[in-house]
């Protein structure tokens, strides 16, 4: 071999090896904050542990909250009546930017919400997830357990500007909220097939294992019912952009993660709370919520929604979940 | 000296199973694991007969682990989606009736005790990742996908819980570096690329002193 020869292998080999260290397999693709958006860090399990100035009641409730935050299911037929954990949503903790991240609930609340009509509380909007997306009834206002909640939730929001509603990776809506004129249930189902299925199953309920639930239930009986955020297409479409499959936010194209979301949201799952008796008289006196859902419209000859099937849950409205006059 | 053993090995189980093989295909898996594929070493002679492997030189422990996954690994290195230059040649003769059966009988292996833990602090951060991950990292927990206690989930997520801190070093390496490819959906390859030598370090150490479960029926 000439020096020339070597010289271009060995420059060859410099090159392939530098294109190869800044070559990621699998990225991290997360949208950029938008300008003049708070970014918030929440802080970790190991900054809560390394504070010394926390008073250790404090961290001890803290503790309590983050623990009923990742096992919800421990409260199993108590507060939960389907296969999911707060985590199963809010991923990383609920610390995570564009996986829904809990603390804003502590600085924004309270505030109206167009969802119940009223001025809520930190305490109301936990309820909510509860009512809906547990398919449960909330622990009590004012409880040990829902105060331990509130407190997990305020401690992640530390440092965070109160009232401040500019936030970026807040909430699941990075897709904007117009579904796709061309989804369609086959589309949707094909992506699912080959890209969710292995975890979820083809009949989308989840893998339990040792009375455990690794992979929640995404339909059926196990899964959110249909009063929950994420039956609306466009919350599940930003969910499954931002965070699915797990290891892989952003994998996906948005039209995948549309059409994957109007799939799913097309299934059958527990009745709505605030259920009338008429999934389409429900529908429309909840018109702002379900003109995002497929509920009590007629999907594949059926209409959505038309049952009395409240999962595992033995009633149908928790009794904390009601409105306020404040007269 | 490790051939030499195998060598040793493989005359002692070959006066045994000989008859049987006289009549043709050998389909009970312990044969298999016995008398290879009939062109290279025979599975025992690095995982061994009780399928406890050996984490000195990085052979996993096939005791206990879900059959169907094991059956995927020995597929996967015939088609190419697993590359070793070790395994392939290994198991390139067998059927998949052998396939199957020596998977099945790996699977019915009693798992081995667990090794005492190690250094404490690595030991400790490598818990941290198994059970709470790394979110800053983008690192999920091992157990989201490898289940309860990291014992596996079924056919497509292994049993990580008590396998050789060297081979899941060897592992995570080579999914780093893209040498390892047959992850369902790159599923680990993301995780494995984001972890540092440190996390996989301490990881490797947490999970090998944990005692395996047998994967039996998997995910109920």
């Amino acid at each position: 071999m000439n020096s020339q020869y070597l010289m271009i292998a060995l420059g060859a080999t410099v090159l392939s090896q530098a294109v190869q260290a800044a070559d990621v397999l699998v990225p991290v693709n997360l949208p950029e904050s938008k300008p003049g958006q708070y970014v918030h860090e929440a802080p970790t399990l190991d900054d809560l542990m390394a504070d010394e100035t926390i008073n250790p009641e404090l961290r001890k409730v803290i503790l309590k909250g983050y623990d009923m935050f990742m096992n919800t299911q421990q409260f199993r037929g108590e507060y939960v009546f389907n296969d999911m954990n707060c985590k199963s949503c809010h991923m990383g903790e609920g610390r995570m930017n564009w996986s829904g991240p809990v603390w804003p609930a502590a600085t924004t609340l309270p505030d109206y919400r167009g969802k119940n009509k009223h001025v809520n509380s930190l305490e109301e909007r936990i309820a909510g997830c509860f009512s809906y997306s547990m398919n449960g009834r909330p622990p009590a206002y004012g409880s040990d357990d829902m105060l331990a909640l509130a407190a997990y939730h305020q401690w992640l929001a530390k440092r965070a500007p109160v009232y401040e509603r500019n936030i970026a990776g807040r909430g699941f809506s990075h897709l904007g909220k117009q579904i796709p004129g061309d989804v369609s249930y086959e589309k949707g189902k094909a992506i699912y097939e080959s890209n969710c299925a292995i975890c979820h199953g083809s009949d989308g309920a989840g893998q339990r294992k040792d009375g455990k639930v690794v992979f929640p239930p995404l339909w059926g009986d196990g899964a959110y019912n249909w009063g929950a955020g994420m039956t609306r297409v466009f919350t599940a479409a930003s969910f499954i952009k931002n965070n699915m499959p797990l290891s892989k936010p952003g994998s996906l194209s948005d039209d995948e993660a549309w059409n994957v979301a109007w799939y799913i949201n097309s299934q059958e799952r527990p009745q709505d709370p605030r259920f009338t008796g008429d999934a389409r008289e429900t529908r429309e006196q909840f018109i702002g919520f379900h003109k995002h859902t497929r509920y009590g419209t007629e999907v594949n000859g059926r209409v959505l929604g038309q049952h009395d099937n409240t999962g595992e849950k033995p009633f149908l409205k928790p009794d904390n979940l009601k409105p306020r006059t404040f007269e | 000296m490790l051939k030499r053993y195998w060598r040793l090995t493989l005359a002692g189980a070959l006066l045994v199973s000989g008859t049987v093989q006289a009549q043709g295909e050998v389909t009970n898996g312990q044969q298999v694991a016995m008398q290879g594929d009939g062109s290279g070493a025979p599975c025992l002679a690095c995982h061994g007969l009780d399928g406890a492997g050996n984490n000195a030189a990085g052979f996993p422990r096939l005791a206990g682990l879900d059959e169907k996954y094991i059956a995927k690994q020995i597929r996967d290195y015939n088609s190419g989606q697993r590359v070793s230059p070790i395994m392939q040649p290994n198991v390139d003769n067998l059927s998949e009736q052998q396939i199957l059966a020596v998977a099945a009988y790996y699977a019915q292996q009693p798992v081995p005790a667990a090794p005492a833990a190690g250094d404490a602090e690595l030991v400790a951060q490598g818990e941290k990742i198994a059970k709470r991950g790394d979110w800053n990292h983008y690192i999920p927990a091992c157990e989201s996908c490898h289940g309860p206690d990291n014992q596996g989930m079924g056919a497509t997520f292994p049993g990580i819980a008590g396998q050789h801190p060297n081979y899941i070093k060897q592992q995570l390496n080579a999914w780093r570096a893209g040498d390892r490819h047959n992850d369902p959906n790159q599923l680990m390859t993301g995780v494995a690329e984001r972890l540092s030598e440190q996390q996989i370090e301490a990881v490797a150490a947490y999970l090998g002193a944990q005692q395996a479960v047998a994967a039996n029926g998997g995910p109920q």
